[in-house]
């Protein structure tokens, strides 16, 4: 076997291959199955085709999460508002931190709530493989749903928190305490950006944690760590001067800076806060999707 | 000339044994040295065949080795052998689950894979929103779905239910609603895994004859894996026997199935020695011989199906002084229940063989594995020899009339006389 690598798995509808067995030429394979694949065979039309599957998928994640809980849905706001109360409490009062002269419930909810659903999707999406063994290893459909699933799903969830927010964002908008602009239309550019970030992450973590369980372990502790060095319950202001360029390096930086400009008119944001976690994002995502798709193919064996 | 729509081109399968853990980091980097200097896989060239019994040198073993086939548009294909033999390997690549460690299969059509019945079913949806989420797992669309809901309900028999949770329904119809799911795709290729061994005998009854109308009725291609002989029997005409990762054998279902259970019975079926130095038994009698035999095929050690006489037979030397011995064996299962005990006096010489038959007649014995308990005492009953496993046999469940495909309940299934007394 030489080391060429060529072309991968391809599935044609029903009334395509009926046409072309009716042509009887026996070269005329609608699939191969083999163990050399070039990194760049992603099967897009495939992916395509099972796009209702997606659509399913994310229902049951929001059908079932909190069936026969007493409280219900919700639980999704109980979930943002006690960890508002929490942040309100240790960071506001206590360390007496500061929020850039807004309040301090909006601040610490633009914050949760943003860092809720990265968070939520990096995590989720990074386990991806280990939560799925068992549907993963009886049947076969595009692996690449599954993330694509969790991304969309738990942007319901924040959809849903992002409602409360803006509740209390009016209250004290109305109150005169904060000064929203404009910028709040880029808002969805934003989303966009944290959702392709968390999976390009989140994929090329999944891949390793097949193999390497260590990582579990690994993530879950990252994640707070990342979550201290993110501007999250902090102003970028607050980061002293000559750190300032670490703390740039951060892609999340900026959409966080962005949220708090944009909705409660205070901090500094520029375009710049844009242009490098889309770059970073390309990237991040181009990446994952071809370990991912690596991956995929023999991650039974030893998962 | 039908077409081939499954052709595999030397397929291997190489998994690696023990605790992934130690030493994988050091593998990995050594493979993907090879790799990126354009060399083979240096783990490719080790490993060895996969039987369980032996203790191998290697980490790594083969499942699969060098597997060459082609299936023709129509064929009902069985897939048998022991366990670890490879089969769910196969089906695991066909289905794209995992991938061949090297080689290729191509195919033709799309292919559904049922390695389970209920794959996705979440227990808190209902039995609707699980057939559309099965469904779309299985590769269907939502519009194809929607076109045979109501089919697929009126097969799967639980139209009550079917806005009730799945986690309220009992097993059964559970998997009825599963299984009319899978039945309901439309592919060319349909592998089915031993989803057999559930669900009650009318719905057995009902897969059974979806999966024909499948395969005969509609010209479509079903891989069928099974452990259940009668039910490959019945489905398949051609079958691939796997024995440790290698093919055995193409062909012919019936004589496939004959020849592997020849060949993999647990049986201990016959016991002969040249001369009595070497025989088994004690001061007091010997046995030469001790077989059991196919007494409904022209070779004695013919595989034992449900419908076989068999012939019991002991050549024993008596070596006391009484030439009158009581001789008699007890049957029983595996497990230890006795069915029947059988004997009686006999005239033996003294210090001469003497040959002993007893036939146990045709459709008696049950799909078991038996047990000969044989025992020789003195005319006035003191025992002289016993060997509680002197014989073990294996009867086998082959070729079934009706659609009811799974055992048989009882130790013996013997065939008994009905009528019918109308009037």
């Amino acid at each position: 076997m030489n080391g060429k690598k060529k072309f991968t798995i391809s599935m044609i509808s029903n009334e395509q291959s009926l046409q072309q067995n009716t042509t009887s030429n026996d070269q005329n394979w609608d699939a191969v199955i083999e163990s050399k694949h070039s990194l760049f065979a992603i099967n897009f039309k495939e992916l395509w085709h099972y796009r209702d599957l997606l659509v399913l998928f994310v229902r049951r994640d929001f059908v079932t999460v909190y069936k026969q809980t007493i409280l219900g849905p919700l639980w999704f706001f109980i979930q943002p508002i006690l960890t508002t109360i929490t942040f309100t409490v240790i960071f506001g009062n206590v360390a007496q931190l500061s929020t850039d002269g807004a309040p301090k419930v909006v601040f610490y909810m633009a914050g949760i709530t943003l860092w809720g659903y990265f968070s939520s999707c990096l995590t989720s999406v990074s386990g991806v493989f280990n939560a799925n063994a068992g549907i993963f290893g009886k049947v076969y459909f595009p692996r690449l749903i599954m993330p694509l699933t969790i991304v969309i799903s738990n942007l319901m969830k924040f959809l849903v928190q992002f409602l409360l927010f803006v509740c209390f964002a009016v209250y004290f908008y109305s109150m005169g305490q904060i000064q929203p602009n404009l910028w709040i239309l880029a808002l969805p550019l934003v989303i966009v950006l944290m959702a392709l970030i968390a999976m390009g992450i989140g994929l090329i973590l999944s891949a390793m944690t097949t193999k390497y369980k260590d990582l579990n372990q690994l993530i879950s502790f990252g994640m707070q760590l990342f979550m201290y060095a993110t501007p999250v319950i902090y102003p970028s202001s607050a980061i002293p001067e000559k750190y300032q360029w670490i703390a740039n390096m951060n892609p999340l930086a900026g959409l966080f800076d962005y949220m708090r400009y944009a909705f409660l008119g205070v901090g500094t944001f520029d375009w710049w806060g844009f242009i490098y976690p889309s770059i970073f994002a390309v990237v991040v995502l181009f990446f994952g999707i071809l370990v991912f798709n690596k991956v995929q193919k023999t991650f039974m064996d030893t998962v | 000339m039908s077409k081939v729509v499954i052709k595999a081109e030397n397929i291997s399968k190489q998994y690696r044994l023990g605790l992934v853990g130690t030493g994988t980091v050091r593998d990995d980097l050594k493979r993907w040295w090879y790799n990126a200097r354009g060399k083979e896989d240096p783990f490719l060239k080790i490993g060895e065949a996969n039987d369980r019994s032996t203790k191998g040198e290697s980490d790594y073993v083969w499942s699969l080795r060098d597997i060459n086939f082609e299936i023709n548009q129509g064929d009902s294909v069985g897939i048998i052998g022991r366990n670890g033999a490879g089969k769910s390997t196969l089906l695991k690549i066909l289905s794209q689950v995992t991938q061949p460690t090297t080689g290729k299969i191509y195919t033709k059509g799309r292919i559904a894979s049922l390695l389970e019945v209920g794959t996705g079913f979440h227990p808190e949806m209902t039995g609707r929103e699980n057939i559309y989420l099965n469904g779309a797992i299985l590769g269907m669309r939502k519009h194809e779905i929607t076109r045979k809901f109501d089919e697929i309900v009126a097969f799967s028999g639980v139209e009550r239910y079917i806005d009730t949770p799945v986690k309220r329904y009992s097993s059964g119809m559970y998997v009825r609603l599963a299984f009319a799911v899978a039945a309901h795709l439309e592919s060319e290729i349909l592998i089915v895994d031993e989803v057999l061994a559930v669900g009650d005998a009318e719905f057995q009854k009902k897969c059974l004859g979806k999966m024909n109308d499948v395969s005969k009725g509609e010209g479509r291609t079903v891989l069928f894996v099974s452990h259940n002989m009668a039910a490959v029997e019945t489905l398949c005409n051609r079958s691939i026997t796997l024995r440790d990762g290698l093919i055995s054998e193409i062909g012919e279902t019936s004589k496939l199935i004959n020849n592997y259970l020849s060949q993999n019975s647990f049986s201990n079926r016959k016991i002969s020695f040249e001369s009595i130095d070497d025989a088994i038994g004690n001061s007091n009698v010997k046995i030469l011989y001790a077989a059991v035999e196919n007494a409904s095929s022209n070779n004695l050690d013919a595989a034992l199906d449900v419908y076989s006489a068999i012939n019991i037979r002991f050549q024993i030397v008596n070596l006391t002084d009484d030439a009158t011995l009581s001789i008699g064996f007890d049957l029983k299962t595996a497990k230890g229940d006795v069915l029947f005990g059988s004997g009686g006096k006999f005239n033996c010489a003294v210090n001469q063989a003497t040959d002993l038959r007893c036939q146990i007649p045709g459709n008696f014995l049950n799909d078991e594995l038996y047990q000969i308990h044989m025992y020789i005492h003195t005319a006035a009953m003191r025992q002289l020899y016993s060997n509680v496993e002197l014989l073990t046999f294996e009867v086998q469940d082959v070729k079934r009339e009706t659609g009811y495909l799974g055992k048989i309940n009882g130790l013996i299934r013997p065939q008994l006389e009905w009528t019918l007394n109308n009037n």
